[in-house]
């Protein structure tokens, strides 16, 4: 039996971004898609929704001061 | 002036000196290990050569023919007889020796791998990423090769031993056979040592193999006379004549056709030697020693560590314009305000450009000179110590030519004003854990050698008055003194970021005073009132008689709303507010103070919610005035009423010490009948303990209850009329808990959260039984501090003061390095105009900083916003 992750309630939720939407992203923030910070490519939630490399994951988590908190990782692999 | 050509520094490129190299920037050949003559001069080719720069005044330097002053020295070098390996590059070495064929010096990988290796190091370097990590990749994929893929030579498994020995498949290779491997590994791998971490362009790897030593000049090394005559040498001199000496002994040797044996131990010795002069803490061999048993301090020992070059010389310098004294109060300035003594103040120095329109005013401060005497009237008025003429000269002002240097002095000149009332300095008590550590404060000059400061400033810094030092910076730019004013003031500081309330307030008896102010319904008498109330700067009516609540409103703002329990409320269940009993429930209405006390809660430093308020509400100048002028009141009124505390304040009445005594035999009585329970196995056992543990427990609930049943009992017949209590209760000082220890009874002393139970075989101390459980065997001081304690129970009472004292040592320790470690960490990060918090290279940490995006000292205790009170005041308008 294989469990499925994201329905963990330790794991927030992740989102792969359409092309544009990843644009959009890049151009409010004025930044490189590498001067976003990073998510492995063989991380297990980044396995379990398909994310290939240079795909950007936005996550919603919960937070305790603000409520909600959103974040975005771009999805790397290792150097070697 | 001196005009030179802007030059910008590009980039910085580490890399090794080749042996040609060094012979080419040595000034001389080292030969003789001895320094000086019988004359005290300098021998020619010995380690003290004229050439390699002087030390002694009236010398001059062969090489640059310059005096001490402006020599800056030249290298050396020395010839080894035989190679050695270099410390500092052994890593580096064994990884080479593993990845690299002996045979032909190629890299131990096949051309598949190579070239995906290149591909990936180009995509780093590209990506501007560390590419230290490709040697550990190198080495994994090298060792598993078996044979070389070039020349077909089998790979022998290579061994380290620290330091400096390499075996290959268990014999010992010299450090020749090292350096010839390494020759043809820069001849055969070329570019790809990229891959292992080293530049080509600026390192060859038989480099890390030492032929010559360079030998640093006398100016890093100087020789100190001591006043005997005799002479000290440094410590790096010291193990360079060490190295010349093996050095010598080898060549002779190896020339005479020793015994190789011989000639071996040598060489290995001269490793010793060379390894110990770059590093003297190598692990794996013993340090190398003075004649006085002193480790040397060697190159390594010079830059490493907080007492290194590094962190001492080039992180942290020692200023000019600066000064440190002993710190005391006062509390008639300002908490904006630093008292300087009139010593200091002429000794410190503001430069001021001179103008045309500032001119005559300038010549008049000159003609004063240095130590101007002040008008009838006046302690001080400043002088000036220096005029920097235009043409850069600086020039001493001294009583005799001040007239004179007043007369020349010219439009563009600066003058070295001392300081006066009003300039702005920096103020600054270490540690400095916090940003409010170091705050401008104005200058006030004052008689007497201590600095003076307010004591609302005193938590913030965390300074007391027992001794402590605190230093001043005088700014020396209209930049600095912008900052320092518009970022720095200690007004700007009364609500601190580490969680948005204010840092700055009352202590001690300004609260005790302000308490006593306004406990209840206190009456002043006009006379009164009026002595109160112009201390603390009031100028208006007084009535004939006065409530002290009415004389405290007379300095809050006007319109000011609040309503909050003070430090004084007990928490009943229902809050009956403004009829409180304690008088606890405090309401201002406009300005007015209607009920409830002020204590701690109010006015105090760390909690004052109405210097909070004030501060958020009417600003900085007016949260300001609103703590001179409380901490003034609750003097005036403090010394009006009169207060007092001594030992006689925790006197009990006879029957209140027998209720104690009684209580306390209740508990011990409690405890045997346990410990009875526990022998006889009926004891309960609590889930998950043992019945040990069970017993423990339950024995320590007892003895903390016993303290707290005396205490309260103690503080029964303690009323408000005490002074010990007031204090208490108000938060000016001390706790109820540390008056029944006073009164009642200092309860179970513990080490390690246990009753003591260490000590001898199976009891604590000798006047007990053996496996004696009770509670005077265990640490129960029953006894209070004023009645004093037996002796058993000081021994204990020390154990577990000492632990205390273990406790706090360890921490600040402890806590200081984790503080390094995370300032280290995060002190390239920067919070951005969006929001973003990112890196210098742009990289985003945080979206939103904090993920609320709340700036804590901007915030309430925390929140963006305080909604009750929001609510409360569109309801009240």
């Amino acid at each position: 039996m294989k469990m499925d992750i994201l329905k963990h309630k330790l794991v927030p939720h992740h989102e792969i971004l359409k092309e544009e939407e990843v644009e959009k992203l890049l151009k409010t923030y004025g930044i490189k898609k590498e001067q976003l910070p990073k998510i492995l490519i063989d991380d297990p939630v980044a396995k379990a929704i398909n994310a290939k490399e240079g795909d950007v994951i936005k996550i919603v988590r919960k937070s305790p001061t603000a409520g909600v908190s959103v974040a975005y990782r771009v999805v790397t692999k290792e150097i070697i | 002036m001196i005009t030179t050509s802007k030059k910008e520094i590009d980039k910085i490129v580490f890399g090794l000196l080749s042996p040609e190299k060094i012979r080419k920037m040595s000034a001389t050949r080292i030969i003789t290990p001895d320094t000086y003559d019988e004359d005290g001069f300098p021998i020619e080719m010995g380690l003290m050569d004229t050439r390699l720069g002087v030390i002694e005044p009236g010398l001059r330097c062969k090489t640059c023919g310059q005096r001490v002053k402006d020599c800056p020295g030249h290298f050396g070098h020395i010839e080894l007889a035989m190679p050695v390996i270099h410390v500092g590059f052994a890593k580096t070495i064994y990884a080479i020796l593993k990845s690299t064929c002996r045979g032909c010096g190629k890299l131990l990988l096949d051309e598949k791998q190579l070239e995906k290796l290149r591909k990936l190091y180009k995509k780093a370097v590209e990506r501007g990423e560390n590419t230290s990590y490709f040697v550990k990749e190198v080495v994994k994929l090298a060792s598993k090769v078996t044979h070389c893929p070039y020349c077909g030579r089998e790979k022998l498994p290579i061994e380290y031993d620290k330091p400096t020995t390499y075996r290959e498949a268990g014999h010992k290779m010299t450090p020749s056979e090292v350096r010839e491997w390494l020759e043809k590994v820069s001849e055969e791998v070329g570019d790809d040592l990229r891959l292992l971490d080293i530049n080509p362009e600026v390192a060859r790897p038989e480099w890390m193999v030492l032929t010559v030593l360079p030998v640093p000049p006398v100016t890093t090394r100087p020789s100190i006379t001591l006043e005997t005559g005799e002479r000290s040498e440094d410590d790096l001199t010291h193990k360079l004549v060490d190295i010349i000496r093996i050095n010598q002994r080898l060549q002779e040797n190896r020339d005479a056709g020793a015994p190789q044996l011989i000639v071996e131990d040598l060489w290995e010795l001269l490793q010793y030697h060379v390894t110990t002069y770059f590093d003297n803490q190598t692990s794996g061999i013993p340090p190398a020693r003075h004649r006085s048993g002193r480790a040397l301090k060697t190159l390594a020992q010079r830059l490493k560590g907080k007492e290194g070059r590094f962190r001492s010389n080039l992180s942290g310098k020692r200023v000019n314009f600066s000064s440190r004294t002993v710190i005391s109060p006062d509390p008639n300035i300002s908490i904006n305000e630093v008292g300087v003594p009139i010593v200091v103040a002429r000794e410190l120095t503001v430069p001021i450009r001179v103008t045309p329109y500032n001119l005559e005013e300038m010549k008049e401060l000159v003609r004063r000179g240095p130590n101007p005497k002040p008008p009838a009237g006046v302690v001080y008025i400043p002088g000036v110590n220096y005029v920097i003429r235009p043409d850069g000269r600086r020039i001493k002002v001294t009583e005799e030519n001040a007239e004179n240097v007043a007369e020349r002095l010219e439009a563009g000149a600066i003058v070295e004003r001392q300081l006066q009332d009003g300039d702005i300095v920096l103020f600054n008590r270490q540690p400095s854990l916090h940003r409010m550590s170091m705050m401008a404060h104005r200058v006030k000059v004052l008689p007497y050698k201590t600095f003076r400061l307010n004591l609302a400033v005193c938590p913030p810094y965390n300074a007391d008055f027992d001794g402590d030092e605190m230093n001043l910076h005088v700014l020396q730019t209209e930049e600095s003194r912008a900052e320092a004013e518009i970022l720095m003031k200690v007004q700007e500081h009364i609500l601190s970021p580490r969680f948005g309330g204010a840092i700055i307030g009352a202590i001690h008896d300004h609260i005790s005073g302000c308490f006593l102010l306004t406990y209840k319904q206190r009456e002043f008498s006009k006379d009164d009132a009026i002595r109160i109330l112009a201390a603390a700067g009031y100028r208006g009516e007084v009535k004939e008689k006065m409530s002290g609540k009415e004389i405290f409103s007379k300095i809050l703002p006007e319109g000011i709303n609040l309503e909050y329990k003070a430090k004084a409320c007990v928490g009943c269940a229902t809050c009956v507010k403004e009829k409180c009993p304690y008088d606890a429930y405090v309401i201002i209405k406009d300005g007015e103070l209607l009920h409830g006390v002020i204590d701690e809660k109010s006015i105090g430093a760390f909690k004052g919610v109405i210097i909070e308020y004030i501060t958020r509400k009417f600003g900085n100048d007016a949260a300001r005035d609103f703590i001179d002028r409380v901490t003034k009141l609750g003097i005036a009124a403090i010394m009006v009423i009169g207060f007092t505390t001594g030992i006689d304040d925790e006197d009990i009445p006879e029957e209140a010490k027998l209720q104690i005594n009684e209580q306390l035999e209740k508990a011990k009585r409690k405890i045997q009948e346990l410990i009875k329970a526990y022998e006889e196995g009926e004891l309960e056992q609590i889930p998950g303990r043992s019945l040990e543990e069970t017993l423990e427990m339950e024995i320590m609930r007892v003895t903390g209850r016993a303290r707290d049943q005396t205490g309260e009992i103690a503080s029964k017949h303690l009323g408000m009329d005490n002074s010990a209590v007031i204090m208490a209760r108000s938060g000016a000082r001390g706790s109820m808990l540390n008056l029944s220890q006073m009164a009642g009874c200092v309860g179970q002393q513990a080490v390690r959260g246990e009753r003591i139970h260490r000590g001898y075989r199976n009891r604590t101390l000798p006047h007990f039984k053996k496996g004696d459980l009770g509670a005077e065997a265990k640490g129960f001081v029953s006894s209070s501090y004023k009645k004093g304690l037996t002796p058993t129970e000081y021994f204990f009472h020390s154990m577990g003061g000492r632990e205390g004292l273990v406790d706090t040592a360890v921490r600040t320790s402890r806590s200081g390095y984790m503080q390094r470690r995370l300032v280290n960490a995060l002190e390239n990060v920067k919070l951005e105009d969006n929001g973003t918090v990112r890196t210098t290279t742009g990289e985003i940490i945080q979206f939103v900083y904090g993920e609320d995006g709340v700036d804590p000292m901007r915030s309430v205790r925390g929140k963006a916003v305080d909604v009750d009170m929001i609510i409360r005041e569109v309801k009240n308008e």
